[in-house]
């Protein structure tokens, strides 16, 4: 039955392996590299590219062309780059702020009960992010549940204007997020040892410092981990500032989505996204070394 | 009265709370899951408004379920989605597993850190870049076979979600059962087939459950991939909110937040049942 397999265990291990490497490597990382290829390329004006070697793409970014065909800086993309940086700093902030109590507070609870608060944690995480963001235009939009009980009652006069604005954003990738951020402090909270915060209490830490010199410090790899998974996937967001930013509030994955779909310059398209992936290579790499240190602290201690 | 609340003000400042505990941690708690779930139930309780537009309230009603269970165009793109998913959850869980097997059975060898890293490459990389690089590569080759692009870029991206929960069932597993059947004379493949499967089993539908929910709801690498005649749900709802806000929209966005939350309950349940197993 099994007489077509290797023999050796390296040739079974390899055998495998193949296929997730096949199937990522061929639809993911050879991708990558063509995207990176087509970053150095010239645009085609209907889409896709001519294979004329150029820095056009990159140099966009930071310059534009004036009347007499000049280079002159232009400062709207790199508004746009900031802006994203910006919201996905201050929605991971939010996220952290808002999560962490309820981590806390989820651990301190008996175990069975604990199981269930992170089941309601995940469940709006695995529905779909696109309607999750859509509930929030009927919250936040024009006569929607906000506005409406305050125009009635005659808390507010006219319309609270809170759509399409960059709070709309912050609270739209907060909300997506918000599970990611939880979810790993849990699991390091789930592994602290309340018995330290017992000697700290009787070595005459008060309340915050026990809290800020004792939990803080031992759960910041889950804490690290989780403004992590909330800081990437929002510096590559498209749906909250497409549907709450209403297209026009841009950030990078939005600009990227749209050299694609409808200014057809794709080598720009792929510069942009190839910065964004570079964004995420360095903050990875920091916290690649931040847990290096961290081990062999750990090790040597 | 106000004396009794006084009273019981003061009492509740006297009392000490335990070492670790902090005064206000359940309100936020609480005040944090109204935040989760609260757009879930308002766009819940608008798919019920009998008026044309999302935000009047025009009174109770199910026209729009109605409405969109008529509509033809929604009718596809729930097929394309459902034969998306199935064809990407069935192919990332295969791959996921024998995967799994290896990182997990292996031992240590060299190009495992490797490995791992490229398994769950999809999940560091931002969507958008994969979107974005994947159409690219598409278009470099000329490959353009409509739903069949989707679901090779569904099958990449889920190969993390189904590999995580075979590989953690896999690393609670212990291997007495194996040796036992070995020593008894069962082959290796009789092994495998008659032992290894049946205890890995409920990782592996755990694992096929979060690749059917991740393809089900990936709305953005869809929206780049696919051509015109490969929308799927996700995309068509999309389209939908550009057009302009109907409940229509809130019915079908009802439904299938319904399946996912069915799903996912469903694998709560069955990996809660994989750990008990384990501890025995």
């Amino acid at each position: 039955m099994s007489d077509w397999l290797p023999k050796s265990a390296a040739g079974k291990r390899w055998l495998g392996l193949a296929p997730s490497y096949f199937v990522i490597g061929i639809f993911m990382l050879v991708p990558m590299i063509i995207m990176g290829v087509f970053s150095f390329l010239e645009p085609n004006p209907y889409g896709g590219v001519k294979p004329v070697g150029s820095f056009a793409a990159y140099v966009k970014i930071f310059f534009e062309y004036d009347l007499e065909d000049q280079l002159v800086f232009n400062p709207g993309y790199i508004n746009i780059i900031f802006r994203s940086f910006q919201l996905s700093f201050g929605a991971t902030l939010l996220c952290l702020v808002f999560g962490f109590p309820v981590a806390y507070y989820i651990t301190l609870q008996p175990e069975n009960r604990r199981n269930f608060y992170i089941y309601l944690v995940t469940i709006p995480f695995w529905t779909n992010l696109l309607i999750r963001t859509f509930a929030w235009i009927i919250i936040l939009g024009r006569g929607g549940v906000i506005e409406t009980p305050l125009l009635a009652t005659g808390i507010i006069e006219k319309s609270l204007r809170m759509m399409y604005t960059d709070g709309a954003i912050a609270i739209g990738l907060t909300y997506s997020y918000l599970p990611l951020m939880v979810l790993p402090i849990y699991a390091s909270l789930e592994k602290l040892d309340f018995r330290l915060l017992e000697a700290a209490s009787d070595l005459y830490a008060n309340r915050f410092e026990v809290m800020t010199k004792v939990v803080i410090p031992l759960c910041k790899p889950g804490i690290i981990a989780g403004c992590l998974l909330v800081f990437i996937p929002c510096l590559g967001a498209f749906i909250a500032p497409n549907l709450l930013g209403g297209g026009k509030k841009l950030m990078l994955g939005s600009l990227v989505q749209f050299q694609f779909a409808s200014a057809r310059n794709w080598p720009f398209g792929a510069a942009l996204s190839m910065l964004l992936l570079s964004a995420v290579v360095i903050v990875l790499i920091f916290y690649a070394r931040a847990a290096k240190n961290r081990a062999a602290m750990e090790g040597s201690a | 009265m106000s004396d009794q609340m006084h009273q019981a003000a003061a009492n509740k400042g006297k009392k000490m709370l335990p070492v670790g505990h902090y005064r206000g941690l359940g309100a936020w708690t609480i005040v944090f899951f109204i935040f989760l779930y609260l757009p879930i139930v308002v766009l819940v309780f608008y798919s019920f408004n009998a008026n044309r537009m999302v935000m009047n309230w025009g009174g109770f009603g199910i026209d729009w379920y109605l409405k969109a269970f008529q509509n033809d165009d929604i009718q596809k793109a729930v097929w394309n989605s459902l034969i998306v998913a199935t064809a990407a959850t069935i192919f990332s869980t295969a791959i996921a597993t024998i995967g799994a097997l290896v990182l997990a059975r292996g031992g240590n060898f060299r190009g495992k850190t490797v490995s791992l890293g490229l398994i769950t490459l999809p999940l560091m990389v931002p969507e958008i870049v994969t979107a974005v690089a994947v159409l690219i590569f598409f278009s470099a080759i000329g490959m353009n076979w409509g739903l069949g692009n989707v679901i090779i870029a569904h099958i990449t991206f889920c190969i993390p979600f189904a590999f995580m929960p075979i590989r953690a069932r896999l690393e609670g597993m212990d291997t007495s059962m194996e040796q036992a059947a070995r020593d008894l004379y069962a082959s290796e493949w009789e092994t495998f087939r008659y032992v290894t499967v049946p205890l890995l089993m409920p990782g592996i539908v755990a694992g096929a459950m979060l690749a059917f929910v991740i393809s089900m709801d990936d709305f953005i690498i869809t929206l780049m991939v696919g051509g015109a005649g490969s929308t799927t749900l996700p995309v068509y709802i999309y389209s939908m909110i550009r057009r302009g806000l109907t409940p229509e929209i809130n019915a079908v966005c009802t439904v299938l937040l319904f399946v996912s939350i069915a799903i996912v309950t469903a694998y709560w349940v069955v990996s809660k049942k994989s750990q008990t197993d384990t501890v025995h």
